[in-house]
This record gives C-alpha cells, sequence and structure tokens, in this order.
C-alpha cells in the first residue's frame, strides 16, 4: 500500500453546479503533497469527500486504503484535519479543544502538545469566542501537530497566521513524520515544503507530479544582452512574448518552451551573447501559465 | 439605519411573518368562539361568577373583569397569552440583530461602514416597533371583523404591541449585559418569568398591587372594552418603560467595545477533560437545562400554591368543571386544574427539547461538526450524545414540575403522601407527548440541516392547538395533531399505559428514520 490517497475521476453536484468535474489526486505516503488552486477550485470540498462528509456522484476515493464512506469513524482515528475556517465553542477554552479533539484522536503527546503550544504562542485559557481568525487555526494545529496520526489533511491551513506563526508551521511540517495533504494558495509554502504538486482548476486536476518534472514540460524565461539584434524569434513556435529592445547592448527577454530551447540559444549566440540568465519558472509562474493556457484554450 | 431596518426587516421575512400572522389571529378566534357559545348577557354571567371565583384560573389566564361583555371575556382569556408570546418575538428580534450577529462577526463589517456604534441598535429597535405596530394593527382589524367595538379592539392591539416594546427593550438591555448571546436570552427569558409569576400572583390573590409590578398585567388593566371603565392612561406605563430601557441600552452601548459585554468573560482552564462527543454534548447542554430546570422548579411550587386555593375557592360548580373541562383535564376540579397546568408545562419542555436539539444545527451550520466529525466520532455517536441529553433532560424538567408541585401542594393541603405520587405521575405522563416533538425534530435535522423553523413551527402548533384548542373550538380533528391530545387524563381515573406506548413507538421511529437519513446526507 503505497498511496495514501488515490482519487480519480471524482464528481460531486451541488444542485446544479458541478463543483468537481473528475478530478484527480494521489498522495504517495510519506510524502507531503501541495494540493493548489484558486478559491473555489474545489480543494475543500475534495478534502470534504475524503473525509466521508460529503457524498459524491462518481468517481474512486481511496483513503488510506479504504473507501471513506465504508466506516468513516474507524478510518478518522489515523488523521487528523485542519478546517480552511476553524470555529469552536464558544464557551471552552483552546486548550479543553486540544485535548479534547486528542483524546477523540486516541490520545496526544502531551510534552509535544505543551511544546506546540509555547511555539504557536497559543494562550490555552482563552475561550473560543475570544480568538481571533489565527489563534482557532493555531487552536486545530496544534491539536492536528500533536496528534499521532499517519495523514494530516490541511486546508488552508496558514491564512489567517502572521509571517512568524506561518514560520512555525513549515518548520511542524517538516519535523513531521505523517503524510501531508496541504491545500493552499500560498505558492513559496508549497514550493518550500511539498515534494509533489496537485494544481486544479474549476473542479478537475490540471497539473500533478514533482515541481521539477512540471519545470520540465514549461518554458524556461531567458534574458540575454546582444551586440546585435538577433533574427526573429516570434516565428518559432513554443517561443513566448519574446521582447527586443534595440541600443547597446540589444536586450532581448522571452519565455521558451523546451522544445524550442536548442533553437533559440542558436540565434542568440549568433547575435553575439554578451550575457545570459535563464530561470525556470517559479511555482507562482507555473501555476499562472496553468490559469492563463486554460483561458485561451 | 433605515437601510439597516430594511435589510432586518428583509432578514427576517419568514420568521416575522409567521410570529405576527399565528399571534395576530389568535385573539380573533378565541373573540369568535367566546361569542358562539356565550351569544347574550344571560348566558355570561354564570360563568363569569365561576370565573371570579377560581384563582388558579385567574393566574393562568388574567384578572377578572368586563366579564359580560365578548371583549371583556376575551381579554380576560386571550390578552395575557398574547402579550406573554408577543414579549418573547420582540426580545428575541432585538437580540438576532444585536448580539447575535455581534457574536457571530456579521456586525463587524457592517460596523465597519459610516455608521456609528448605535446604529444597529436603533436599527432593531425600529424594526421591533414596526414589527409590534404591525401586530396591534392585524389584532384590532381581526377583532373588528368578528364583530367587536373598534374603539376596544384598537385598545386591545395597543396594549398588546406595547407591551412587546417593552420587551424589545429589555431585549435592547440584555445584548448589553454579555457577550454571549445564549446568556442574554436567558437573561430576557427570566425576566419574562418573573413578570408572569407577578402577574399571576397578583391577578390570583387580594393582592391585586402586586399585577402593576409586571408589564404584563398593564395591559390586562388598560380594560379596553372596560366602557366607562376603560383605564386609558395605562398605556403611558409601557411607553415609559420602553423609553427607559432604551436610554439604558444607548448608554450602555456607548460604554462598552465592540464584541464585549459590560459583564467581562473569564479565562478558561488550559487543560481539558472532555474525551467522548457524550460528554463534549453534556458541556454544551447542562447550563441551558440547569437554567430550565430552575424555572421549571419555581413554576411547580407557584402551580402547588395555587391549586390549595382552586381547591378551597370552588365547592361544586357544575359550570366551573365544565370549563376546566373544556381547557382539557380529568374530572375534579384541581386534577382538571393540574391536568391544564401540567400540559402548559409540557409544552415548555417541548420548547426546552427543540432548543436543546438545534443545538446539533448550529453546530453543524457553524462549522464545529465538520471538525468534530473529522475525528472517530461518528454521526450517530454524535446526535445520539445530544438526543440522550434531551430525552432525559425533558424527562428531568417535567419530574421537578411535578415534584415540586405536589410538595408544596402536599405542604400546603397537609396531604404530602396523598399530593405528590398522583403529580408526578401526571407531570410526567406529558413526556411521552414532549419525546414525539424531540423526535419529529431529529427527523427534520435528518433531512435538512436547517432545521429550526419547521421545528418551532411544530412546537408552534403544538402550543396554539394545547393551550387555545378548546377555547378556539377547533375540530377534534385539528386537535388530534398534537401529542399532548392523546395522553390519558392525569391526574384523575384516566390511567392508561397504551398511549404512552404508542406515542414511544411514534418518537422512536421518527428519531430513527431521522437518523437513517443524517447518516446519509451532505454535511455543510
Amino acid at each position: 500500500m503505497s498511496d495514501a490517497i488515490s482519487i480519480t475521476g471524482l464528481v460531486k453536484n451541488f444542485g446544479s453546479t458541478r463543483a468537481l468535474d473528475g478530478l484527480d489526486l494521489t498522495v504517495h505516503t510519506g510524502e507531503v503533497h501541495g494540493f493548489l488552486g484558486p478559491n473555489g477550485a474545489g480543494k475543500s470540498t475534495t478534502l470534504r469527500v475524503l473525509l466521508g462528509l460529503l457524498n459524491y456522484d462518481g468517481g474512486t476515493v481511496r483513503l488510506l486504503g479504504e473507501d471513506p464512506h465504508r466506516n468513516p469513524a474507524e478510518l478518522h482515528r489515523r488523521l487528523a484535519y485542519v478546517p480552511g475556517d476553524v470555529t469552536l465553542w464558544p464557551n471552552l477554552s483552546g486548550g479543553e479543544v486540544i485535548d479534547l479533539l486528542g483524546e477523540l484522536r486516541g490520545g496526544l503527546h502531551r510534552k509535544r502538545r505543551d511544546e506546540l503550544i509555547e511555539r504557536f504562542e497559543l494562550d490555552p485559557t482563552k475561550k473560543g469566542r475570544a480568538y481571533s481568525k489565527g489563534n482557532r487555526q493555531k487552536v486545530a494545529l496544534v491539536a492536528a501537530f500533536a496528534s499521532q496520526a499517519e495523514l494530516l489533511l490541511l486546508d488552508e491551513p496558514t491564512s489567517g497566521l502572521d509571517p512568524l506563526m506561518e514560520n512555525v508551521f513549515r518548520e511542524c511540517v517538516a519535523e513531521s513524520q505523517s503524510t501531508v495533504l496541504l491545500s493552499s494558495h500560498i505558492l513559496s509554502e508549497v514550493e518550500q515544503l511539498c515534494q509533489r504538486v496537485s494544481i486544479v482548476r474549476a473542479g478537475r486536476t490540471v497539473d500533478s507530479g514533482s515541481l521539477d518534472e512540471m519545470r520540465q514540460l514549461t518554458s524556461t524565461t531567458i534574458e540575454a544582452e546582444l551586440d546585435r539584434e538577433p533574427a526573429d524569434l516570434n516565428d518559432l513556435s513554443g517561443v513566448h512574448q519574446a521582447t527586443v529592445e534595440s541600443g547597446d547592448p540589444v536586450r532581448v527577454r522571452c519565455e521558451v518552451a523546451p522544445e524550442a530551447f536548442a533553437e533559440v540559444m542558436r540565434r542568440l549566440s549568433a547575435a553575439g551573447t554578451r550575457s545570459l540568465i535563464s530561470r525556470k519558472p517559479t511555482l507562482e509562474e507555473l501555476f499562472l501559465q496553468h490559469y492563463r493556457h486554460e483561458e485561451v484554450s | 439605519m433605515w437601510a439597516l431596518m430594511k435589510f432586518a426587516l428583509r432578514k427576517d421575512r419568514v420568521k416575522l411573518s409567521i410570529w405576527l400572522i399565528i399571534l395576530g389571529l389568535v385573539p380573533a378566534g378565541i373573540a369568535a368562539s367566546f361569542a358562539d357559545i356565550y351569544p347574550d348577557r344571560a348566558s355570561r354571567v354564570p360563568f363569569a361568577q365561576d370565573i371570579q371565583a377560581n384563582a388558579g384560573l385567574l393566574a393562568t389566564t388574567g384578572p377578572a373583569q368586563d366579564l359580560l361583555t365578548i371583549g371583556g371575556l376575551t381579554t380576560w382569556r386571550a390578552m395575557g397569552t398574547t402579550c406573554t408570546f408577543t414579549a418573547i418575538m420582540s426580545f428575541l428580534l432585538v437580540l438576532r440583530h444585536t448580539r447575535a450577529d455581534e457574536e457571530s462577526g456579521r456586525l463587524e463589517l457592517l460596523r465597519s461602514a459610516p455608521i456609528n456604534a448605535s446604529a444597529p441598535l436603533r436599527a432593531a429597535l425600529l424594526t421591533a416597533v414596526v414589527a409590534n405596530l404591525v401586530l396591534a394593527g392585524l389584532i384590532a382589524l381581526g377583532l373588528i371583523v368578528v364583530g367587536l367595538p373598534p374603539g376596544g379592539s384598537a385598545g386591545f392591539g395597543l396594549a398588546v404591541g406595547l407591551t412587546g416594546l417593552v420587551f424589545a427593550g429589555l431585549g435592547a438591555v440584555a445584548a448589553q449585559l454579555t457577550e454571549v448571546t445564549r446568556a442574554a436570552t436567558a437573561i430576557a427569558s427570566a425576566v419574562l418569568a418573573t413578570a408572569y409569576l407577578l402577574r399571576a400572583i397578583g391577578d390570583s390573590t387580594e393582592t391585586a398591587w402586586i399585577s402593576w409590578l409586571s408589564p404584563l398585567g398593564w395591559a390586562q388593566r388598560m380594560r379596553p372594552f372596560g366602557g366607562d371603565q376603560v383605564e386609558l392612561w395605562t398605556p403611558l406605563l409601557p411607553v415609559g418603560a420602553t423609553v427607559a430601557l432604551s436610554v439604558v441600552a444607548f448608554r450602555l452601548v456607548a460604554r462598552r467595545d465592540f464584541g464585549s459585554g459590560i459583564v467581562a468573560a473569564r479565562p478558561g482552564p488550559a487543560q481539558g477533560r472532555l474525551n467522548s462527543s457524550f460528554a463534549l454534548a453534556w458541556r454544551l447542554q447542562r447550563g441551558p437545562l440547569l437554567g430550565w430546570v430552575v424555572g421549571f422548579a419555581v413554576l411547580g411550587t407557584t402551580v402547588g400554591f395555587l391549586a390549595d386555593s382552586v381547591q378551597g375557592l370552588v365547592e361544586d360548580s357544575a359550570q366551573l368543571a365544565d370549563v376546566l373541562e373544556a381547557l382539557g383535564g380529568g374530572d375534579s376540579v384541581v386534577d382538571s386544574y393540574l391536568g391544564t397546568v401540567f400540559a402548559i408545562c409540557g409544552v415548555l419542555a417541548g420548547a426546552y427539547a427543540v432548543s436543546a436539539l438545534l443545538r446539533l444545527s448550529a453546530e453543524e451550520s457553524e462549522g464545529r461538526a465538520e471538525m468534530l466529525l473529522a475525528t472517530p466520532v461518528s454521526r450517530l455517536n454524535w446526535a445520539l450524545g445530544h438526543l440522550a441529553v434531551v430525552i432525559a433532560g425533558s424527562a428531568l424538567l417535567m419530574l421537578v414540575g411535578g415534584l415540586f408541585t405536589g410538595v408544596t401542594f402536599g405542604l400546603v393541603s397537609g396531604d404530602l403522601a396523598g399530593q405528590v405520587p398522583g403529580a408526578v405521575l401526571a407531570a410526567l405522563s406529558q413526556v411521552f407527548a414532549v419525546w414525539v416533538l424531540a423526535g419529529l425534530t431529529v427527523l427534520i435535522f435528518g433531512f435538512r440541516p436547517r432545521a429550526g423553523l419547521l421545528a418551532w413551527l411544530a412546537v408552534g402548533l403544538t402550543a396554539v392547538v394545547e393551550l387555545l384548542g378548546p377555547a378556539l373550538k377547533l375540530p377534534q380533528a385539528v386537535l388530534d395533531i398534537s401529542p399532548f391530545t392523546h395522553l390519558p387524563e392525569l391526574p384523575g381515573a384516566g390511567l392508561t399505559v397504551v398511549p404512552w406506548l404508542w406515542l414511544f413507538a411514534l418518537t422512536a421511529v421518527l428519531t430513527a428514520a431521522g437518523l437513517i437519513a443524517l447518516n446519509r446526507r451532505d454535511l455543510h
């Protein structure tokens, strides 16, 4: 059993709107998997289907090797979930909620719990109604990281955290032994923490794989300073947004798909390359490329 | 502010319409049925004498005034109940648009708009004014339609509307005191209960001045159908009280921070001891249940005291026995008095059961259920935890009500051993009907996450049928929709277990169907 989560062709309708439209997602055991997509793409809906909270209308779903709707309570012993919008019981203190969630999940590391409360600078005596959004998230995060769960499902867990606390969160994920599915739209976080990434758009997976794999298939940004104007680049298929600024030196900037890379390099050096920067896209550029591409097609 | 008020009216359009229509129709319905039973003065004289002699009856309804007119009879029978429910409508309305919105954070966005701190409160109070004016108009119109004098009808409507406004003002003050909506609701409810008790004591004893301490007493003592004796100055009392309460509320709102209450919140423990969904359900439910238990103890004690005066005042008036029998209940006058009062307690316990079960609905819509059900807690255990508290809690309420009634009555009448078992049995018998309401709520929640409106509608219908059905001369088929109608007539000779068995079976079926549906539907 090597996949913690395996979803193929998942379909979910809410009335006449289709929230998930054939979504695929595979999370290998032991990895930290980034789940990327803008608001409304279907990330939270996918997580709720995984938890057995929502029924689905098509496709197959396997969570830790089992059907999440067969015996959800039993399956939940092995995971911890941090919802995107954490709401707490107004009259229970944060400490009480952490211990309740821990007990329900079959006990938590007491030492780890106290250490996490310290690191997240959380006041566990405050009542639920008195916490800010970030502090409510911290309560759920402490409970999740202090559990012994094999799988952590985290739905935009840092949306209310300040940069210092986000850093603590990153440390905690890095230390964790668990498989993690991290839904997020903070790309630097995903880029730093995740071995593999799935990008969803309008209820479908548009790309999935390791960051390196995904970069292999996408354009490289090239900036060069040349002696002379190069041969026209825009007529090459696989070159996008080429700009040429005449002057001394001539400045060229373009995005180059893998298949055109060799030819572009030949034309640039023929024009007398003085300097050259070639950069693989950041996740953000990758993400935007996917969305731009989808809108065109 | 006008925009805020329009927004509030829009949000409330369904809920408020139901309140207004039911409350607007009840007085006219009662007037029509009195006109039917007592068409002329001669037929009203013996009835009026019987009413005047019965302290227990006066305590539950209101003072005996102008009973020789249909208007007077309607005031006696319907004014108290209508005012009480209008009071509930009014303070709930104000709390909903002030503290509840503030607690949930919805007001925060509005407060960032160019409005000042008191605007939401002002808008809520204005909404209450509009609602109560419309209600006053509806009631007056209804009474005129069934043939009562226009002046008295308008007075009746006005008296009810003004009572509503006093309690809107009370809601406004309660909303400032604590940061928790539930606590504010409890404060307002406690004040209403006190007002009801004061009126009941004042109206049923020689100390009529006590009724003047209660806003509920003011309305009836206006005597809208009193002819020469109409007390035109009494509306000044509710107007004055409303203004005073509003001034206090505006002072308080200016003094406190957004989101906080005048009474500061205390911190909780750093470590928790809750270890199961059942423990959590008990923790969430115990506070409100304690409040209800205290309320039922007070109610039972009052009922017990009055039972003795019923026994003392009424010898063997056939006419009165008929009246009491029409109100529901057994053979002897005291038995039927207790039967009537326990039926009211039963409806109240039904309201407790529904409100406590709707906690599930709130847990779901506010997102806490999502986090809980992502742990090894199954939906079934989650719902059963709350249901267990409600099943036991409603039985506890009726036990407390019956016990306090029996003990008080027993001590006062010197027959402790004779009164306690009968009162306890009669009170507990109501539980079987209360449980049907609980089962119905589970059924509704099983299919719809937002179960509140339908469940409360069921309670409202039961209350109307149970409290006013006989007076409204509703047909038996309508009376039969209330589970309380089918209970054995207790205390008295009516003991039979068959209704208990099938009511319990009905509860079990409703609950099971609801739980199965809950297990299958999407959670939000």
